[in-house]
Protein backbone atom coordinates (compact mmCIF):
# COMPACT_ATOMS: atom_id res chain seq x y z
CA UNK A 1 0.00 0.00 0.00
CA UNK A 2 2.66 2.25 1.06
CA UNK A 3 4.45 1.73 -2.40
CA UNK A 4 1.09 2.88 -4.44
CA UNK A 5 0.75 5.54 -2.54
CA UNK A 6 4.67 6.69 -2.78
CA UNK A 7 4.24 5.76 -6.54
CA UNK A 8 1.06 8.04 -6.62
CA UNK A 9 2.69 11.39 -5.15
CA UNK A 10 5.37 10.77 -7.26
CA UNK A 11 3.51 10.30 -10.37
CA UNK A 12 1.75 13.48 -9.37
CA UNK A 13 4.50 15.64 -8.39
CA UNK A 14 6.27 14.89 -11.46
CA UNK A 15 3.49 15.42 -14.15
CA UNK A 16 3.08 19.09 -11.82
CA UNK A 17 6.56 19.65 -12.42
CA UNK A 18 6.83 18.74 -16.24
CA UNK A 19 3.00 20.19 -16.45
CA UNK A 20 3.86 23.60 -15.28
CA UNK A 21 4.86 26.16 -18.50
CA UNK A 22 7.84 28.47 -18.25
CA UNK A 23 6.33 31.59 -19.19
CA UNK A 24 9.47 33.39 -19.88
CA UNK A 25 10.70 30.59 -22.36
CA UNK A 26 7.81 30.46 -24.12
CA UNK A 27 7.17 34.15 -24.41
CA UNK A 28 10.94 34.48 -25.94
CA UNK A 29 10.47 31.39 -28.50
CA UNK A 30 7.00 32.77 -29.48
CA UNK A 31 6.73 36.29 -28.59
CA UNK A 32 9.48 38.53 -28.31
CA UNK A 33 11.19 38.52 -31.81
CA UNK A 34 8.22 41.05 -32.50
CA UNK A 35 7.33 42.45 -29.01
CA UNK A 36 11.39 42.42 -27.51
CA UNK A 37 12.68 40.41 -24.81
CA UNK A 38 11.27 43.18 -22.30
CA UNK A 39 8.02 43.98 -24.37
CA UNK A 40 9.09 47.25 -25.19
CA UNK A 41 7.73 46.57 -28.71
CA UNK A 42 9.38 46.74 -31.93
CA UNK A 43 7.44 45.13 -34.84
CA UNK A 44 4.91 44.21 -32.20
CA UNK A 45 2.90 46.67 -29.53
CA UNK A 46 4.84 47.45 -26.43
CA UNK A 47 3.58 45.05 -24.27
CA UNK A 48 5.14 46.50 -21.16
CA UNK A 49 3.91 49.91 -21.04
CA UNK A 50 2.51 50.90 -17.93
CA UNK A 51 -0.83 52.35 -19.31
CA UNK A 52 -1.29 49.60 -21.41
CA UNK A 53 -0.51 46.73 -19.59
CA UNK A 54 -2.68 48.25 -16.23
CA UNK A 55 -5.29 48.42 -18.62
CA UNK A 56 -6.29 45.33 -20.13
CA UNK A 57 -7.19 42.35 -18.44
CA UNK A 58 -5.49 38.50 -18.52
CA UNK A 59 -9.28 37.65 -20.94
CA UNK A 60 -7.81 40.06 -23.37
CA UNK A 61 -4.51 39.04 -23.21
CA UNK A 62 -5.39 35.13 -23.84
CA UNK A 63 -7.61 35.53 -26.01
CA UNK A 64 -5.56 38.01 -28.54
CA UNK A 65 -3.15 34.84 -28.41
CA UNK A 66 -5.22 32.35 -29.20
CA UNK A 67 -7.41 34.38 -32.26
CA UNK A 68 -4.47 36.84 -33.33
CA UNK A 69 -4.77 39.65 -35.26
CA UNK A 70 -6.26 38.80 -38.81
CA UNK A 71 -4.22 40.85 -41.53
CA UNK A 72 -2.43 42.61 -39.08
CA UNK A 73 0.61 40.82 -38.69
CA UNK A 74 0.02 39.00 -35.18
CA UNK A 75 -0.78 35.59 -35.22
CA UNK A 76 -3.22 33.36 -33.81
CA UNK A 77 -1.53 30.39 -31.77
CA UNK A 78 -4.20 28.01 -31.99
CA UNK A 79 -1.78 24.81 -30.90
CA UNK A 80 -0.37 26.43 -27.76
CA UNK A 81 -2.69 24.64 -24.25
CA UNK A 82 -4.18 27.51 -22.15
CA UNK A 83 -1.82 26.51 -19.54
CA UNK A 84 1.06 27.52 -21.92
CA UNK A 85 -1.06 30.48 -22.59
CA UNK A 86 -1.76 31.19 -19.19
CA UNK A 87 2.11 31.10 -18.51
CA UNK A 88 2.82 33.62 -21.25
CA UNK A 89 0.83 35.68 -20.28
CA UNK A 90 1.77 35.46 -15.96
CA UNK A 91 5.09 36.14 -17.50
CA UNK A 92 3.80 39.31 -19.44
CA UNK A 93 2.13 40.46 -15.54
CA UNK A 94 6.02 39.87 -14.22
CA UNK A 95 6.69 42.99 -15.79
CA UNK A 96 4.31 45.25 -13.79
CA UNK A 97 2.78 45.72 -9.70
CA UNK A 98 -0.32 46.78 -10.76
CA UNK A 99 -2.99 44.19 -9.88
CA UNK A 100 -4.61 42.67 -12.38
CA UNK A 101 -7.69 44.70 -14.05
CA UNK A 102 -11.29 42.51 -14.65
CA UNK A 103 -14.20 44.05 -16.80
CA UNK A 104 -17.43 43.34 -16.14
CA UNK A 105 -18.54 41.25 -18.93
CA UNK A 106 -21.78 42.48 -19.06
CA UNK A 107 -22.31 44.49 -22.79
CA UNK A 108 -22.21 48.30 -22.89
CA UNK A 109 -25.35 50.15 -23.81
CA UNK A 110 -24.98 53.09 -26.03
CA UNK A 111 -26.42 54.76 -29.66
CA UNK A 112 -24.61 53.28 -32.41
CA UNK A 113 -25.90 56.16 -34.61
CA UNK A 114 -24.58 59.02 -32.61
CA UNK A 115 -21.67 56.74 -31.49
CA UNK A 116 -20.56 57.50 -35.35
CA UNK A 117 -21.02 61.07 -35.36
CA UNK A 118 -18.55 61.15 -32.54
CA UNK A 119 -16.54 58.32 -33.45
CA UNK A 120 -15.82 60.53 -37.08
CA UNK A 121 -15.38 63.58 -35.07
CA UNK A 122 -12.72 61.98 -32.27
CA UNK A 123 -11.37 58.75 -33.20
CA UNK A 124 -11.59 58.78 -37.41
CA UNK A 125 -8.09 60.74 -37.54
CA UNK A 126 -5.89 58.22 -35.98
CA UNK A 127 -8.25 54.26 -36.29
CA UNK A 128 -9.83 55.46 -39.49
CA UNK A 129 -13.17 55.95 -40.28
CA UNK A 130 -14.08 52.58 -40.62
CA UNK A 131 -11.57 51.88 -37.83
CA UNK A 132 -9.56 49.66 -39.87
CA UNK A 133 -6.54 51.35 -37.95
CA UNK A 134 -2.98 53.02 -38.39
CA UNK A 135 -0.82 52.36 -41.26
CA UNK A 136 1.84 49.83 -40.30
CA UNK A 137 2.06 47.79 -37.63
CA UNK A 138 4.50 48.43 -34.16
CA UNK A 139 7.69 50.25 -34.89
CA UNK A 140 9.61 48.98 -38.02
CA UNK A 141 12.68 49.97 -39.03
CA UNK A 142 12.29 52.38 -41.20
CA UNK A 143 9.90 55.13 -39.02
CA UNK A 144 10.80 57.72 -36.38
CA UNK A 145 10.44 56.27 -33.15
CA UNK A 146 8.19 58.95 -31.88
CA UNK A 147 5.60 56.61 -31.31
CA UNK A 148 5.20 53.73 -29.74
CA UNK A 149 2.07 52.08 -31.00
CA UNK A 150 0.49 52.29 -34.13
CA UNK A 151 -3.51 53.42 -33.57
CA UNK A 152 -4.97 49.81 -33.19
CA UNK A 153 -7.54 48.57 -35.68
CA UNK A 154 -10.92 48.73 -34.20
CA UNK A 155 -12.67 46.88 -36.91
CA UNK A 156 -9.96 43.52 -36.65
CA UNK A 157 -12.51 40.55 -35.62
CA UNK A 158 -9.59 39.52 -33.62
CA UNK A 159 -9.67 42.42 -31.82
CA UNK A 160 -13.37 42.64 -31.32
CA UNK A 161 -13.30 38.83 -30.10
CA UNK A 162 -10.96 39.79 -27.32
CA UNK A 163 -11.55 42.99 -26.04
CA UNK A 164 -14.78 43.28 -23.82
CA UNK A 165 -17.31 46.47 -24.03
CA UNK A 166 -16.07 47.76 -20.72
CA UNK A 167 -12.56 47.30 -21.84
CA UNK A 168 -13.22 49.88 -24.52
CA UNK A 169 -15.03 51.69 -22.42
CA UNK A 170 -12.39 51.97 -19.69
CA UNK A 171 -9.39 52.84 -22.28
CA UNK A 172 -11.91 55.94 -23.73
CA UNK A 173 -12.42 57.10 -20.28
CA UNK A 174 -8.99 56.83 -19.22
CA UNK A 175 -6.69 56.93 -22.73
CA UNK A 176 -3.11 55.63 -22.90
CA UNK A 177 -0.16 57.30 -21.08
CA UNK A 178 2.27 58.07 -23.21
CA UNK A 179 0.53 57.13 -26.70
CA UNK A 180 -1.54 59.27 -28.42
CA UNK A 181 -4.80 57.76 -26.90
CA UNK A 182 -6.33 60.61 -25.00
CA UNK A 183 -8.60 60.29 -22.04
CA UNK A 184 -11.86 61.39 -23.67
CA UNK A 185 -13.59 62.38 -20.25
CA UNK A 186 -10.73 64.75 -19.72
CA UNK A 187 -11.33 66.66 -23.57
CA UNK A 188 -14.88 66.72 -22.36
CA UNK A 189 -17.31 64.00 -23.34
CA UNK A 190 -19.73 62.86 -21.23
CA UNK A 191 -20.16 58.73 -19.95
CA UNK A 192 -23.05 58.36 -22.17
CA UNK A 193 -21.57 59.82 -25.13
CA UNK A 194 -19.11 57.37 -24.26
CA UNK A 195 -21.29 54.44 -24.06
CA UNK A 196 -21.90 55.29 -27.79
CA UNK A 197 -18.73 55.34 -28.92
CA UNK A 198 -18.37 52.10 -27.55
CA UNK A 199 -21.66 50.37 -29.36
CA UNK A 200 -20.06 52.36 -32.56
CA UNK A 201 -16.96 50.33 -32.15
CA UNK A 202 -18.95 47.38 -31.10
CA UNK A 203 -21.12 47.35 -34.40
CA UNK A 204 -17.76 46.28 -36.48
CA UNK A 205 -19.05 42.88 -35.46
CA UNK A 206 -21.87 43.25 -38.39
CA UNK A 207 -19.62 44.89 -40.85
CA UNK A 208 -19.05 41.04 -42.83
CA UNK A 209 -15.39 40.16 -43.67
CA UNK A 210 -15.07 39.30 -47.25
CA UNK A 211 -12.19 36.85 -47.77
CA UNK A 212 -9.79 37.51 -50.21
CA UNK A 213 -10.23 35.38 -53.10
CA UNK A 214 -6.65 34.12 -54.22
CA UNK A 215 -7.81 31.77 -56.75
CA UNK A 216 -6.08 33.25 -59.58
CA UNK A 217 -3.29 33.56 -57.56
CA UNK A 218 -0.34 31.26 -59.71
CA UNK A 219 2.83 31.32 -57.29
CA UNK A 220 4.66 32.18 -59.90
CA UNK A 221 4.75 34.11 -63.40
CA UNK A 222 5.62 32.65 -65.95
CA UNK A 223 6.56 33.51 -69.62
CA UNK A 224 7.42 31.79 -72.80
CA UNK A 225 9.81 33.87 -75.10
CA UNK A 226 10.02 33.42 -78.67
CA UNK A 227 13.62 34.88 -78.48
CA UNK A 228 16.81 33.09 -77.95
CA UNK A 229 18.06 33.31 -74.38
CA UNK A 230 20.73 36.67 -74.77
CA UNK A 231 18.04 38.63 -77.01
CA UNK A 232 15.27 37.31 -74.15
CA UNK A 233 17.88 38.74 -71.37
CA UNK A 234 18.21 42.08 -73.65
CA UNK A 235 14.35 42.16 -74.16
CA UNK A 236 13.95 42.37 -70.29
CA UNK A 237 16.84 44.34 -69.41
CA UNK A 238 15.26 47.12 -71.50
CA UNK A 239 11.44 46.38 -69.97
CA UNK A 240 12.31 46.42 -66.61
CA UNK A 241 14.57 50.02 -67.30
CA UNK A 242 11.36 51.28 -69.49
CA UNK A 243 9.26 50.30 -65.94
CA UNK A 244 12.11 53.13 -63.56
CA UNK A 245 13.67 49.93 -61.86
CA UNK A 246 17.49 49.71 -61.77
CA UNK A 247 19.55 46.94 -63.03
CA UNK A 248 21.49 45.79 -59.89
CA UNK A 249 23.01 42.96 -61.28
CA UNK A 250 22.65 40.25 -64.08
CA UNK A 251 24.49 36.82 -63.55
CA UNK A 252 24.25 33.25 -63.62
CA UNK A 253 21.52 30.92 -61.43
CA UNK A 254 24.28 29.39 -58.58
CA UNK A 255 26.84 31.94 -58.56
CA UNK A 256 28.09 32.89 -55.43
CA UNK A 257 28.04 29.73 -54.57
CA UNK A 258 30.44 28.51 -56.93
CA UNK A 259 32.96 30.24 -59.62
CA UNK A 260 31.63 31.29 -63.09
CA UNK A 261 32.96 27.93 -64.67
CA UNK A 262 30.67 25.71 -62.93
CA UNK A 263 27.23 27.96 -63.17
CA UNK A 264 24.40 26.93 -65.99
CA UNK A 265 24.98 29.54 -68.49
CA UNK A 266 21.58 29.01 -69.51
CA UNK A 267 19.93 30.14 -66.53
CA UNK A 268 20.02 34.19 -66.39
CA UNK A 269 19.10 35.91 -63.00
CA UNK A 270 17.92 39.65 -63.25
CA UNK A 271 18.29 41.23 -59.69
CA UNK A 272 16.46 45.08 -60.33
CA UNK A 273 15.09 47.22 -58.22
CA UNK A 274 13.47 50.62 -57.51
CA UNK A 275 14.41 52.41 -54.15
CA UNK A 276 10.73 54.24 -53.79
CA UNK A 277 8.66 51.16 -54.05
CA UNK A 278 11.45 49.37 -51.93
CA UNK A 279 11.09 51.66 -49.29
CA UNK A 280 7.27 51.63 -49.42
CA UNK A 281 7.18 47.57 -49.11
CA UNK A 282 10.26 47.69 -46.16
CA UNK A 283 7.79 50.91 -44.28
CA UNK A 284 4.63 48.63 -44.43
CA UNK A 285 6.53 45.40 -43.31
CA UNK A 286 10.28 45.76 -42.91
CA UNK A 287 10.10 41.66 -43.12
CA UNK A 288 9.40 41.18 -46.67
CA UNK A 289 13.30 42.01 -47.27
CA UNK A 290 13.54 38.33 -48.03
CA UNK A 291 11.76 39.00 -50.99
CA UNK A 292 14.06 41.36 -52.08
CA UNK A 293 15.66 42.83 -54.52
CA UNK A 294 13.55 42.19 -57.20
CA UNK A 295 14.51 39.01 -59.42
CA UNK A 296 13.48 37.86 -62.91
CA UNK A 297 15.28 34.52 -63.93
CA UNK A 298 15.47 33.42 -67.88
CA UNK A 299 15.56 29.62 -68.72
CA UNK A 300 16.68 27.77 -71.88
CA UNK A 301 15.51 23.86 -71.59
CA UNK A 302 14.62 21.79 -74.51
CA UNK A 303 14.91 24.62 -76.58
CA UNK A 304 12.45 26.59 -74.92
CA UNK A 305 13.38 30.23 -73.60
CA UNK A 306 11.07 30.58 -70.51
CA UNK A 307 11.15 33.29 -68.33
CA UNK A 308 10.24 33.40 -64.73
CA UNK A 309 9.74 35.45 -61.71
CA UNK A 310 7.98 34.80 -57.87
CA UNK A 311 4.20 36.07 -57.47
CA UNK A 312 4.22 38.50 -54.72
CA UNK A 313 0.64 38.46 -54.29
CA UNK A 314 0.49 34.91 -53.41
CA UNK A 315 3.57 35.41 -51.14
CA UNK A 316 1.51 38.24 -49.29
CA UNK A 317 0.01 36.01 -47.33
CA UNK A 318 2.44 34.66 -45.74
CA UNK A 319 2.90 37.98 -43.59
CA UNK A 320 -0.60 38.32 -42.45
CA UNK A 321 -0.45 42.04 -43.17
CA UNK A 322 -3.45 43.05 -45.28
CA UNK A 323 -1.64 46.43 -46.02
CA UNK A 324 0.78 44.55 -47.75
CA UNK A 325 -1.51 42.91 -50.49
CA UNK A 326 -1.79 46.54 -52.40
CA UNK A 327 1.86 47.50 -53.08
CA UNK A 328 1.87 43.02 -53.62
CA UNK A 329 -0.83 43.31 -56.18
CA UNK A 330 0.99 46.97 -57.43
CA UNK A 331 4.65 44.87 -58.11
CA UNK A 332 2.51 41.67 -59.13
CA UNK A 333 1.38 43.59 -61.81
CA UNK A 334 4.52 45.23 -62.91
CA UNK A 335 6.17 42.05 -63.29
CA UNK A 336 2.98 40.95 -65.82
CA UNK A 337 3.96 43.79 -68.13
CA UNK A 338 7.84 43.18 -67.74
CA UNK A 339 7.87 39.69 -68.61
CA UNK A 340 5.00 40.31 -71.62
CA UNK A 341 7.25 43.53 -72.85
CA UNK A 342 10.00 40.92 -72.68
CA UNK A 343 8.80 38.27 -74.42
CA UNK A 344 6.44 40.20 -77.07
CA UNK B 1 -1.17 18.87 -68.32
CA UNK B 2 2.75 18.42 -68.72
CA UNK B 3 5.34 17.80 -65.37
CA UNK B 4 5.99 21.60 -65.14
CA UNK B 5 2.45 22.72 -65.26
CA UNK B 6 1.32 19.94 -62.75
CA UNK B 7 3.96 21.64 -60.74
CA UNK B 8 3.09 25.20 -61.40
CA UNK B 9 -0.39 23.75 -59.85
CA UNK B 10 0.96 22.04 -57.08
CA UNK B 11 2.68 25.34 -56.41
CA UNK B 12 -0.13 27.52 -56.30
CA UNK B 13 -1.90 25.13 -53.71
CA UNK B 14 1.07 25.17 -51.33
CA UNK B 15 1.23 28.67 -51.36
CA UNK B 16 -2.50 29.34 -51.26
CA UNK B 17 -3.32 26.92 -48.61
CA UNK B 18 -0.51 28.39 -46.12
CA UNK B 19 -2.35 32.05 -45.46
CA UNK B 20 0.01 32.22 -41.73
CA UNK B 21 2.33 34.15 -40.60
CA UNK B 22 3.62 31.41 -38.23
CA UNK B 23 4.79 30.39 -42.24
CA UNK B 24 7.36 32.48 -41.36
CA UNK B 25 10.57 31.91 -39.05
CA UNK B 26 11.75 34.66 -36.92
CA UNK B 27 14.47 35.67 -33.85
CA UNK B 28 15.97 38.30 -32.20
CA UNK B 29 19.11 39.25 -30.72
CA UNK B 30 20.45 41.53 -28.06
CA UNK B 31 23.18 41.93 -30.23
CA UNK B 32 24.22 44.69 -32.16
CA UNK B 33 23.82 44.24 -36.37
CA UNK B 34 28.09 43.87 -37.01
CA UNK B 35 28.30 40.91 -34.23
CA UNK B 36 24.65 39.64 -34.88
CA UNK B 37 25.50 39.06 -38.35
CA UNK B 38 29.04 37.97 -38.30
CA UNK B 39 27.43 34.78 -35.73
CA UNK B 40 24.54 34.12 -37.81
CA UNK B 41 26.92 33.83 -40.98
CA UNK B 42 29.29 31.26 -38.74
CA UNK B 43 26.39 28.95 -37.35
CA UNK B 44 25.18 28.69 -40.96
CA UNK B 45 28.73 27.88 -41.93
CA UNK B 46 28.69 25.17 -39.22
CA UNK B 47 25.50 23.89 -40.44
CA UNK B 48 27.07 22.99 -43.45
CA UNK B 49 25.33 26.46 -45.71
CA UNK B 50 27.49 28.07 -47.86
CA UNK B 51 26.68 32.37 -47.85
CA UNK B 52 26.48 32.89 -51.32
CA UNK B 53 26.14 36.62 -50.99
CA UNK B 54 25.00 39.48 -48.69
CA UNK B 55 22.82 41.83 -50.11
CA UNK B 56 22.76 45.26 -48.82
CA UNK B 57 19.58 46.62 -48.90
CA UNK B 58 20.64 49.69 -46.44
CA UNK B 59 23.18 51.04 -48.66
CA UNK B 60 21.24 51.48 -51.53
CA UNK B 61 18.19 52.94 -49.57
CA UNK B 62 20.88 55.49 -47.72
CA UNK B 63 22.20 56.84 -51.61
CA UNK B 64 18.70 57.54 -52.13
CA UNK B 65 18.08 59.67 -49.79
CA UNK B 66 16.11 57.80 -47.20
CA UNK B 67 16.60 57.30 -43.37
CA UNK B 68 17.16 53.33 -42.60
CA UNK B 69 18.06 50.86 -40.00
CA UNK B 70 20.88 48.29 -40.73
CA UNK B 71 19.18 46.00 -43.14
CA UNK B 72 20.85 43.02 -45.39
CA UNK B 73 19.37 39.89 -47.27
CA UNK B 74 21.88 36.58 -46.89
CA UNK B 75 21.74 34.05 -49.63
CA UNK B 76 21.99 30.57 -48.35
CA UNK B 77 21.81 27.21 -49.53
CA UNK B 78 23.81 23.97 -50.59
CA UNK B 79 24.16 24.36 -54.06
CA UNK B 80 24.15 20.33 -55.16
CA UNK B 81 21.03 20.37 -53.37
CA UNK B 82 19.63 23.58 -54.68
CA UNK B 83 20.41 22.73 -58.40
CA UNK B 84 19.44 19.34 -58.00
CA UNK B 85 15.72 20.45 -56.75
CA UNK B 86 15.92 23.20 -59.69
CA UNK B 87 16.34 21.00 -62.44
CA UNK B 88 13.77 18.36 -61.28
CA UNK B 89 11.26 21.29 -60.44
CA UNK B 90 12.08 24.09 -62.59
CA UNK B 91 9.49 26.18 -61.07
CA UNK B 92 11.09 26.42 -57.84
CA UNK B 93 13.63 28.52 -59.41
CA UNK B 94 12.21 32.19 -58.50
CA UNK B 95 12.58 30.70 -55.37
CA UNK B 96 15.98 29.49 -54.75
CA UNK B 97 18.27 29.72 -53.13
CA UNK B 98 16.59 30.49 -49.62
CA UNK B 99 17.21 34.41 -48.26
CA UNK B 100 17.42 35.25 -44.81
CA UNK B 101 16.38 39.06 -43.91
CA UNK B 102 18.17 40.54 -41.13
CA UNK B 103 17.86 44.09 -40.12
CA UNK B 104 18.53 46.57 -36.82
CA UNK B 105 15.39 47.13 -34.38
CA UNK B 106 16.83 49.58 -32.15
CA UNK B 107 19.81 48.05 -30.61
CA UNK B 108 18.89 44.39 -31.06
CA UNK B 109 18.93 42.66 -34.25
CA UNK B 110 15.96 40.19 -35.98
CA UNK B 111 15.82 37.90 -38.27
CA UNK B 112 13.06 36.51 -40.71
CA UNK B 113 13.06 33.27 -43.33
CA UNK B 114 10.29 31.62 -44.97
CA UNK B 115 9.91 28.07 -43.10
CA UNK B 116 11.62 25.72 -45.88
CA UNK B 117 8.63 23.52 -45.32
CA UNK B 118 6.51 25.57 -47.41
CA UNK B 119 8.62 24.40 -50.92
CA UNK B 120 8.17 21.22 -49.75
CA UNK B 121 4.40 20.14 -49.87
CA UNK B 122 5.06 21.11 -53.68
CA UNK B 123 7.10 17.93 -53.79
CA UNK B 124 5.57 14.40 -54.95
CA UNK B 125 8.69 12.39 -54.37
CA UNK B 126 9.05 11.21 -50.51
CA UNK B 127 13.01 11.18 -50.82
CA UNK B 128 12.85 14.89 -51.97
CA UNK B 129 10.60 15.85 -49.09
CA UNK B 130 13.33 15.06 -47.05
CA UNK B 131 15.81 17.90 -48.23
CA UNK B 132 12.91 20.46 -46.59
CA UNK B 133 12.64 18.87 -43.41
CA UNK B 134 16.72 18.78 -43.03
CA UNK B 135 16.36 22.75 -43.97
CA UNK B 136 13.87 23.54 -41.43
CA UNK B 137 14.93 21.44 -38.71
CA UNK B 138 18.51 23.78 -39.70
CA UNK B 139 16.74 26.85 -39.85
CA UNK B 140 15.22 26.48 -36.06
CA UNK B 141 18.91 25.37 -35.19
CA UNK B 142 20.61 28.64 -37.15
CA UNK B 143 17.91 30.94 -35.22
CA UNK B 144 18.38 29.22 -32.07
CA UNK B 145 22.21 29.77 -31.69
CA UNK B 146 21.12 33.35 -33.05
CA UNK B 147 19.13 33.90 -30.12
CA UNK B 148 21.03 32.47 -27.46
CA UNK B 149 24.37 34.19 -28.39
CA UNK B 150 25.29 36.95 -26.12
Amino acid sequence: MFRVVTFVVVMVLSGAVTAAPDGKALFNKHCSVCHGSEGKGGVGVPLSLPSFINSVSDEYLKKTIRVGRPGRIMPAFPKLSDAQVGAIVGHVRSWTDVPVVRFDPTPVKGDEKQGKELFLKHCAQCHGEDGKGGKGTGVSFSRKRDLPIIAPALNNPGFLASASDMMIKNTLLNGREGTPMNSFLAAGLKEKEINDVVAYVRSFEKVEVVPVDDKSNDSILVEYSGYTLEETVENLTLAIENKNFKIIRTDYFGYGFAGEAEVNKKQVVLHFCNFDFLYQALSIDPRVGMFLPCRVNVVERDGEVKIMTINPMSLSKLFNNDALNEACKEMTDLYKEILEDASL
Amino acid sequence: MNVFMKNVVLLCFFISSSASASDLIMARSSLPFSEAMTNLQVSIKEHGYTVARVQRIDVGLTGMGYETDKYRVVFVGKIDEIKYLVNKYPEMLPYMPPKVSIFAEGEDTLIVTVNPQIFAQMIEDEKDKIIFQRWESDVYSVFDDFRRAE
